[in-house]
């Protein structure tokens, strides 16, 4: 088997908020091509973790390197033009722009054109809009029908819970990412857009090349999906490897449950 | 069994059922056609290409000069573009960026100042407008660039106290920079000319071309405002726009899709003084002069009014506010043609919101009889109290006023005490049940005339800029997103 290195890793990573420790010496890593699951109870640092990899955080301790590459104390779209892109847990579009707008937005790191450029609508200016409405309309395609005809065009507010959803994604893929991270894509789902889902962060990795590190409290869409597992609780990594060690790992029960002496006593 | 329900189908068996795929496509269109003589036409206006929809808005203006003799009609029609100008700049700010900037009128008068010092008598340097303008432009954007490095960081409220210090500043700046001490001087320095301001600016000198007539500076602000509007359509349009919009809806996600929102920032507020700084120019120009109470609050009012009527963030919007509260205001000015805005204001208005027609016109007639049942009232027992004449009063309505109205020989303190009683009883009109409103709104709406003709009429520059904020209050309720805005929709 080929030595995968590690795309994305992280070296006692440790953040408080005054005397609050949310992630406390996390080790994490990611290798190119996987599907790596974070899973842990509310609180657990899920989401900080990935507010601390894509720079909207400051990590106290610790390195984060992409590719080998220290990211630590770049600015949020510095980090994401360097290929990392997220969703968030709480649905973040640009609610008032259209559907292809919301898409096109998210690739202003690939283009060029100056101010100059776009106002006398020179060569490059024209070529790259031709670009990126293209990309977008390749993104969208990403769910087949969709996003696509006349939703382009409809705003952003219009769509569906599902279907923002799904547009976060797509918007996150307009980037050209090396490394999705996504925040719980099946939270408020039904089982049928659930499975879809699970389908579909396939589908990213097969079709897009795309490397996933993956928040996610269904336990079903962690089990189809994930490479590997890693579950946090209070900041800590508590356990590490295929779903079904860690799904049975007694710490990791323990996260979720509680003591067996604390429920039969 | 009973058959489903069938949903009712719109025309005919080809038309798609209601709520699928094509049906939601064609929504719009539907709704569209329902919507009148309107909304047909905005589908024509948004099937021309951009050019033709410059062409359309241009070249009539063109045309403008040609239909009047009147050198203050051309001076209004200045005024309209040169606003028109500056809330297309104000609106990369407000409208795009969604930054609320209280400082904009600053830029006005430094680019307005900036010009009057390089091309005049002041320092005597009588720089050539080519050379000038462009020096202008460039360090108003500088000026821009600088306010906006420390208020990058500041959010909504912050950022306006900061941003209207910074209007203030110039002001007080303006008005004492006849008298700076430096250290390395023994005598005060003379820069801004203190309240004089800088008389004497020279005329535009485009190539050897002096610009000396109203109508030459009229078409020169035609020329720089379609310029300055198809650039602002094209850069809306670019990466550049969609940024300024996303990071206003959004800006933590803008930044984590590649977006650097405090670079956007910036140039949002470059862009925007720099329009300003380049109407400041021409303004100074025309006026042949600058003085500090030019760029005073009022005016940075003015512009967000204009800014807010036609629809933060729509192109066609801000200039059709721009051009409609300018040529209000000129009309404003004379009491006459105010008192019929008024009144057609107010009748459209009851008509507009009263209903049913009996309750119409039951307040209608309630106000004209409480009215000469008042003025006969007078008549009998203070005979001083109906004495006056109307102010401009000819006509019917100006009869109508003298025998319908109060008019005191002395109207001060009763129309003062008038006036603040219309506005305790318009806001306790607000807060009545519904039966009791419309019994109430007969004599609040003849202390409203009785205010208007005893007071308001005599202090014109108050009363349109009160007519102007009751007129803005009226349209947020009507339409809070501005005559062409699109609604700002949010999910919680």
């Amino acid at each position: 088997m080929e030595a995968r290195r590690p795309l994305l890793e992280l070296r006692g990573v440790s953040l408080a908020f005054g005397g609050l420790t949310v992630l406390n010496g996390l080790d994490l890593h990611v290798d190119e091509g996987e599907i790596v699951s974070v899973i842990g109870p509310n609180g657990a640092g899920k989401t900080t973790l990935f507010n601390v990899v894509t720079g909207i955080y400051r990590p106290d301790e610790g390195d984060i390197l992409l590719d080998g590459e220290s990211i630590v104390g770049l600015e949020p779209h510095r980090i994401a033009q360097k290929g990392v892109a997220r969703t968030f847990q709480t649905l973040r579009l640009f609610l008032n722009m259209s559907v292809k707008e919301n898409v096109m937005a998210a690739a202003y790191g690939g283009t060029k054109a100056t101010v100059f450029e776009s106002i006398l609508r020179l060569p490059r200016a024209r070529r790259e809009e031709r670009e990126v409405e293209a990309l977008a309309e390749e993104k969208l395609s990403f769910f087949g029908q969709r996003l696509v005809g006349y939703r382009w065009d409809q705003p952003a507010y219009s769509l569906s819970y599902a279907n923002r959803r799904r547009l976060e994604i797509a918007r996150a893929m307009a980037t050209q990412p090396r490394i999705l991270l996504l925040d719980e894509p099946a939270a408020g789902m039904n089982p049928a857009e659930t499975h879809e889902i699970t389908e579909l962060i396939g589908k990213l990795r097969e079709d897009g090349g795309y490397t996933i590190l993956v928040i996610e409290h269904d336990m079903h869409v962690v089990e189809g999906i994930s490479d590997r597992v890693v579950a946090l609780d209070h900041g800590e990594k508590i356990a590490e490897g295929s779903f079904d060690a860690v799904a049975t790992d007694p710490r990791v029960v323990e996260a979720y449950l509680g003591r067996r002496e604390a429920t039969t006593k | 069994m009973s058959e489903p329900q069938k949903p009712r189908e719109e025309q005919g068996p080809g038309a798609p059922r209601v709520g699928v795929d094509e049906w939601v496509a064609t929504h719009e269109q539907r709704r569209q056609r329902a919507g009148g003589v309107w909304a047909r036409l905005g589908e024509a206006w948004h099937r021309l290409p951009p050019w033709a929809q410059l062409a359309v808005v241009v070249v009539p203006a063109a045309f403008f000069p040609f239909t009047t003799e009147s050198d203050y009609l051309i001076r209004v029609g200045i005024n309209a573009l040169l606003f028109a100008l500056l809330a297309l700049g104000l609106n990369i700010v407000v409208g795009y960026a969604g930054l609320l900037d209280l400082g904009y009128v600053a830029f006005w008068g430094f680019g307005a100042y900036a010009y009057a010092m390089l091309s005049s008598a002041k320092f005597d340097l009588h720089l050539p407008t080519v050379v000038s303008l462009p020096i202008v432009i460039a360090a108003s954007a500088l000026l821009g660039l600088l306010l906006g490095l420390p208020s990058r960081r500041l959010l909504g409220d912050y950022l306006a106290i900061v941003t209207l210090f910074f209007a203030q500043i110039f002001i007080t700046f303006t008005t004492n920079g006849n008298r700076l001490n430096l250290p390395w001087r023994d005598t005060p320095v003379d820069l801004t000319g203190g309240p004089n301001g800088i008389p004497g600016v020279d005329a535009f000198d485009l190539f050897g071309w002096e610009a000396t007539t109203t109508t030459s500076y009229f078409y020169i602000s035609l020329v720089t405002f379609a310029l300055v509007l198809s650039g602002l359509h094209f850069l809306n349009r670019s990466r550049t726009g969609r940024a300024w919009r996303a990071l206003r809806e959004d800006p933590l996600a803008a930044e984590a899709m590649t977006i650097p929102v405090n670079r956007l920032k910036l140039l949002a507020f470059m862009f925007g003084a720099a329009t300003a700084g380049l109407t400041g120019s021409i303004f100074a120009a025309v006026q042949i002069g600058v003085f500090p109470q030019n760029f005073e609050l009022p005016l940075l009012i003015t512009l967000y009014a204009m800014v807010i009527l036609g629809g933060a963030g729509s192109l066609p919007g801000v200039v059709i506010g721009a051009v409609t509260i300018t040529v209000l205001l000129e009309i404003l000015r004379s009491p006459d043609d105010a008192r019929l805005i008024l009144y057609a204001v107010i009748l459209l208005g009851l008509v507009g919101w009263l209903r049913p027609w009996r309750s119409l016109a039951a307040v209608v007639a309630g106000t004209v009889v409480f009215g000469f049942a008042v003025h006969a009232l007078a008549s009998a027992v203070w005979p001083r109290g109906v004495e006056r004449t109307a102010i401009g009063g000819e006509g019917a309505l100006g009869w109508a006023i003298e025998h319908w109205v109060l008019l005191p020989t002395q109207p001060g303190t009763l129309a003062n005490v008038g006036f603040v009683a219309l506005v305790a009883a318009i806001l306790a009109l607000t807060q009545m049940p519904r039966t009791w409103r419309l019994v109430a709104l007969v004599p609040t709406l003849y202390l409203a005339a009785f205010v208007w003709e005893n007071k308001l009429v005599f202090q014109p520059s108050v009363t349109r800029l009160l007519l102007l904020g009751a007129l803005l209050v009226a349209l947020m309720n009507l339409r809070p997103q501005g005559l062409l805005g699109t609604a700002r929709v949010e999910i919680v």
